[in-house]
């Protein structure tokens, strides 16, 4: 038995870091379900390259999952990792600055080759060399420990050693008294019936790793984290484009309508792709098109059609989009448009995440052109907001811009199962009278009907080109066309008049505002909570609701003597709310194709607070 | 589970030309060959005993793409070139629907090729009357994709310098399963094509040469003058020998070489001609390629095969989804994922 003493601990971060073709994801995403099953609360950070296979020890191809797991409600994957698992020099080089000091670092030693250290540009072997004294480090052959384990299982070498992942999990595992339960399910499911002796292999491999740690007394301690106290209820675990799919599966049915989605593969949003593609036994219609335009152009098609109609993609596919999107406003058809952000510009950091789409989906298409924007602040929220973008699209009859990003996109979260018999239903009628009917006629939401190819006596054309008020026949007449771009904006501004009272997290008035949205909220709500507890005079609203802005936002933002905005851009949503507000918004930006860090933004509100005295 | 709108549907055969034609001024230039085509299609919807609800006109830009405002069916004035692919969309849904795609040699051969060429090869229930005239109308005189080499426009005041597309070859490369052509003043042909394509199952192609008589006009006189047109015409016929000239005198033959030449009938045998079929892709092909001066120039249908139909299989693939999971919720999917209880 381990003579290893087990010390408790609250909060801990492990990040797996290794070759893209380790298996990194895989297993970062085994230790985040069986924490969740355990009962902590999780938070993931998948870091992978856009090469789908760079260079084995390459720096480029170092893919890396980090994940947050504790026994109190937590927002974020956590700043710092306590404990890194570096399966090569690359891995190590990568992400060494991350780690805590005093933290852990288990070192693939097989890996540390002459070779492979100096591919990740190391002049001699940090293990040896007393560069890594602030770290607890572990160095181990993984490799070969993973070969032993699994000799006589039939496997060739190359498979074989392809199963290192698995005893590095299981000696994770035994660090943090996790049982084995779940993941060997997991390779039973997968591997059992296709590739029994993979099956076996990736078995004895996690179970020898779990052993090593039991037995080789190198460590001196093992941890626990014991359950958080989560809201009861029934969990699963999702990331935000599951969520994604799910509440666009969620709002056709609340509506009643099919589900159509148009859509071309692109990081990080093809997954939303792949998640409804796979259901068709719930009626969704999935069109990979041949490209960006012709997603959105098929989408507008099923729109006029009767259908629930999605178009998703990330920044790049929404410039290629933007006509398209003004066909939709111009016609006043529903559409909902995914925009999964991603670096940029051009195709800039496809696999890591930003925020700054903001103002090209607000703005960037010809002509007055308004649409409503909104985002997104975690994984699971991004089922409600499906649900509510389908919403407002319905009600008005325009297209609606959904914000995700990368972090959202692929981070999981437990996530508290919603009730779909508590979530009221979207009505919207199809127009079915002939009788006086007019395309272009508005209801109290300026909504005007929706007449659907197949209905007798309500034929009818609509178009690009600037519609009469009412008839929406073609018009070119001067006071029309005001009436009209005015018309256009006064739909999207009616929306207001259905968003709920603002949330101000923490105190009604006071020194600071952090005014932010999209997946920034967990760095923000920690920072916020943790200068709060210090007893600083500070509030958080995180915004859903970017275009129309919430009606009560203007007398939000005047009851705090400063507001700041954190974003993942260069301050687009600072720029509107002082142009909407005409108040000075303190701007602090980060494009580094990475999420905030909790002690970035504490740093910059402590900062603004000095201000504010 | 769908909330189409359940009415029943309207009395077909008791359509006339006059149901489909909209109260809106027809606004092209006075002597277009556009009219024709529209009075071709007005004419022939109410004899196909399809219920009027269910047509839908979808167009892209240009002066060919006003047609949807003048057929009062349902119908889309799009964006330049992706009408095809809003149609897709629009038949996807519902494959119920008639959906035509109205498009001319700019918006279909230039900006929106990509989303022709994809509407073939998937083969979506779609009808596509491509007007061609060869040149750019709307936006007054430039060259297209289909002008003549050395073609002097606005913007080629030196003569153009590139090759044309040829709109049914493109057809036949996406492997197009209807592919016909026709010219705007032959208004029995065309309303023979129009049928023909309205009748085929999956994407059908009609390329009509269409004269503008403003910025191109007499671009196809060698053909559509009714003289002339025997002469320069090769009137297609599936079964039937490749015969043309005033009294059918000539006709079409290949030698070893593969080649195709003009024969004269009565000193080669009729036997010895190239016969029609629409099946036959070499065929197809070897129609695309000839041409007035050189031979006579191909009307009808070079090509029409039976092959899976896109929007029928994706309905398909619904319904047998369905059929094997039946009665699910989205409820039952969020809880299809490993879950847990918290108490």
């Amino acid at each position: 038995m381990s003579t290893a003493q087990t010390v408790e601990l609250e909060t801990v971060a492990i990040r797996f870091a290794g070759d893209s073709g380790d298996g990194m994801q895989l297993t970062g995403t085994q230790f985040t379900q069986t924490s969740a099953l355990l009962g902590n609360d999780v938070a993931t950070f998948p870091d992978f390259p856009a090469e789908i296979r760079a260079p084995a020890g390459s720096l480029a191809g170092v893919s890396g999952f980090q994940l947050n797991f504790s026994s109190q409600q937590i927002y974020t994957h956590g700043d710092a990792p306590d404990v890194l698992v570096a399966m090569n020099p690359a891995a190590l080089r990568v992400n060494i600055g991350d780690l805590k000091p005093d933290g852990i670092l288990i070192a693939n030693t097989h890996a540390f080759t002459d070779k492979n250290l100096e591919r990740a540009g190391f002049e001699s072997n940090p293990l040896e060399d007393g560069s890594l004294q602030m770290f607890r480090v572990f160095p181990l052959d993984i490799t070969s420990m993973t070969l032993e384990a699994i000799s006589g299982s039939g496997l060739n070498q190359r498979a074989a050693v392809r199963c290192k992942n698995f005893l590095a999990l299981g000696l994770v595992y035994w660090m943090y008294n996790r049982p084995l339960e779940h993941t060997i399910a997991w390779i039973e499911k997968k591997f059992r019936a296709k590739a029994p002796d993979v099956a076996d292999a990736n078995l004895a491999a996690l179970k020898a790793g779990y052993h090593y740690g039991e037995t080789a007394e190198i460590f001196t301690h093992s941890y626990v984290v014991p359950k958080a106290r989560l809201e009861p209820g029934r969990y699963r675990g999702i990331n935000g484009n599951e969520a994604l799919g799910l509440g666009l599966l969620a709002a056709a049915e609340l509506s009643g309508l099919e589900l159509f989605l148009g859509s071309y593969p692109i990081t990080p949003a093809s997954d939303l792709l792949h998640f409804l593609a796979a259901q068709k036994h719930l009626g969704a219609k999935t069109f990979q098109a041949e490209d960006e335009i012709a997603a959105v152009c098929a989408a507008i098609g099923a729109a006029y059609a009767g259908g629930l109609a999605v178009t998703s993609t990330s920044g790049p596919g929404v410039a290629l989009k933007a006509e398209a999107i003004g066909l939709a406003v111009m016609t006043e058809l529903p559409l909902i448009v995914c925009d999964i952000q991603r670096g940029g510009p051009s195709t800039g950091l496809p696999t890591k995440t930003e925020q700054a789409d903001l103002l090209q989906v607000l703005y960037g298409r010809n002509g007055e052109c308004p649409v409503p924007v909104v985002a997104a602040a975690t994984p699971g929220d991004c089922f409600f907001v499906a649900i509510e973008a389908a919403r407002i699209a319905l009600r008005h009859m325009l297209p609606v811009v959904i914000l995700s990003d990368g972090y959202l996109a692929n981070g999981a979260e437990p996530w508290k199962i919603p009730d779909m018999s508590q979530i009221p239903r979207i009505e919207k009628d199809f127009h079915t009278e002939a009788e006086g009917f007019q395309p272009y006629a508005r209801d109290e939401d300026l909504g005007r009907p929706w007449a659907v190819p197949g209905t007798p006596g309500l034929e009818h054309r609509l178009g690009g080109l600037e519609k009469e008020h009412l008839t929406g026949n073609v018009s070119y007449d001067p006071a029309n066309h005001q009436f009209m771009t005015e018309l256009r904006a006064a739909k999207v501004a009616r929306v207001a008049q259905h968003i709920p009272p603002t949330e101000v997290f923490g105190p009604e008035s006071g020194d600071v505002l952090v005014v932010a949205w999209g997946g920034t909220f967990g760095a923000v709500r920690s920072a916020v909570e943790h200068l709060q507890g210090k007893g600083r005079s500070v509030a958080h609203v995180h915004l859903r609701h970017l275009n129309p802005l919430p009606a009560d936002l203007g007398d939000i933002l005047g009851r705090f003597e400063r507001v700041m905005v954190p974003e993942l851009n260069m301050g687009q949503l600072a720029m509107v709310l002082r142009a909407r507000y005409l108040i000075p918004v303190e701007s602090v930006c980060k494009v580094q194709g990475k999420p905030f860090k909790e002690a970035e933004l504490i740093r910059a509100l402590s900062a603004e607070l000095e201000h504010a005295r | 589970m769908t909330r189409y709108p359940n009415l029943p549907p309207t009395d077909a055969s008791a359509l006339s030309t006059k149901d489909f034609k909209t109260d809106q001024d027809v606004r092209w230039c006075p002597g277009c060959g556009d009219y024709s085509i529209l009075a071709q299609v007005q004419r022939t919807l109410p004899t196909l005993g399809i219920p009027k609800e269910d047509f839908v006109f979808i167009s892209g830009i240009g002066c060919s793409s006003r047609f949807p405002y003048y057929m009062n069916t349902y119908g889309m004035h799009t964006i330049h070139g992706r009408a095809p692919a809003l149609a897709s969309g629009i038949q996807c849904l519902r494959p119920n629907l008639n959906t035509w795609v109205i498009t001319g040699d700019g918006d279909s051969l230039s900006i929106g090729t990509n989303h022709l060429m994809h509407a073939l090869r998937r083969n979506v229930n779609l009808k596509i009357i491509l007007f061609n005239n060869r040149i750019y109308g709307l936006t007054k005189g430039q060259y297209s994709p289909t002008s003549e080499v050395g073609k002097k426009t606005k913007s080629t005041p030196y003569g153009s310098l590139d090759h044309p597309f040829n709109p049914i070859a493109v057809a036949l490369g996406a492997e197009a399963s209807f592919v016909a052509r026709s010219i705007d003043v032959d208004a029995r042909h065309l309303q023979a094509m129009i049928k023909r394509a309205a009748a085929h199952e999956g994407t059908a192609l009609i390329e009509v040469f269409q004269n503008c008589n403003i910025f191109n006009d007499g671009a196809f006189a060698f053909i559509s003058d009714r003289r002339e047109r025997p002469k320069t015409s090769l009137v297609l016929e599936h079964g039937k020998p490749m015969r043309f000239g005033p009294k059918k005198e000539q006709g079409i033959a290949v030698g070893r070489d593969m080649r195709p030449k003009v024969v004269d009938v009565a000193e080669h045998g009729e036997e010895n001609l190239l016969v029609h079929d629409e099946g036959n892709p070499t065929i197809a092909y070897l129609l695309s390629q000839l041409a007035h001066p050189d031979f006579p120039t191909p009307v009808g249908v070079f090509r029409s095969i039976d092959r899976p139909v896109y929007d029928r299989m994706l309905q398909a693939q619904v319904d047998d989804a369905r059929q094997r999971k039946p009665g699910r919720s989205v409820q039952d999917l969020i809880e299809s994922a490993h879950v847990w209880d918290v108490r």
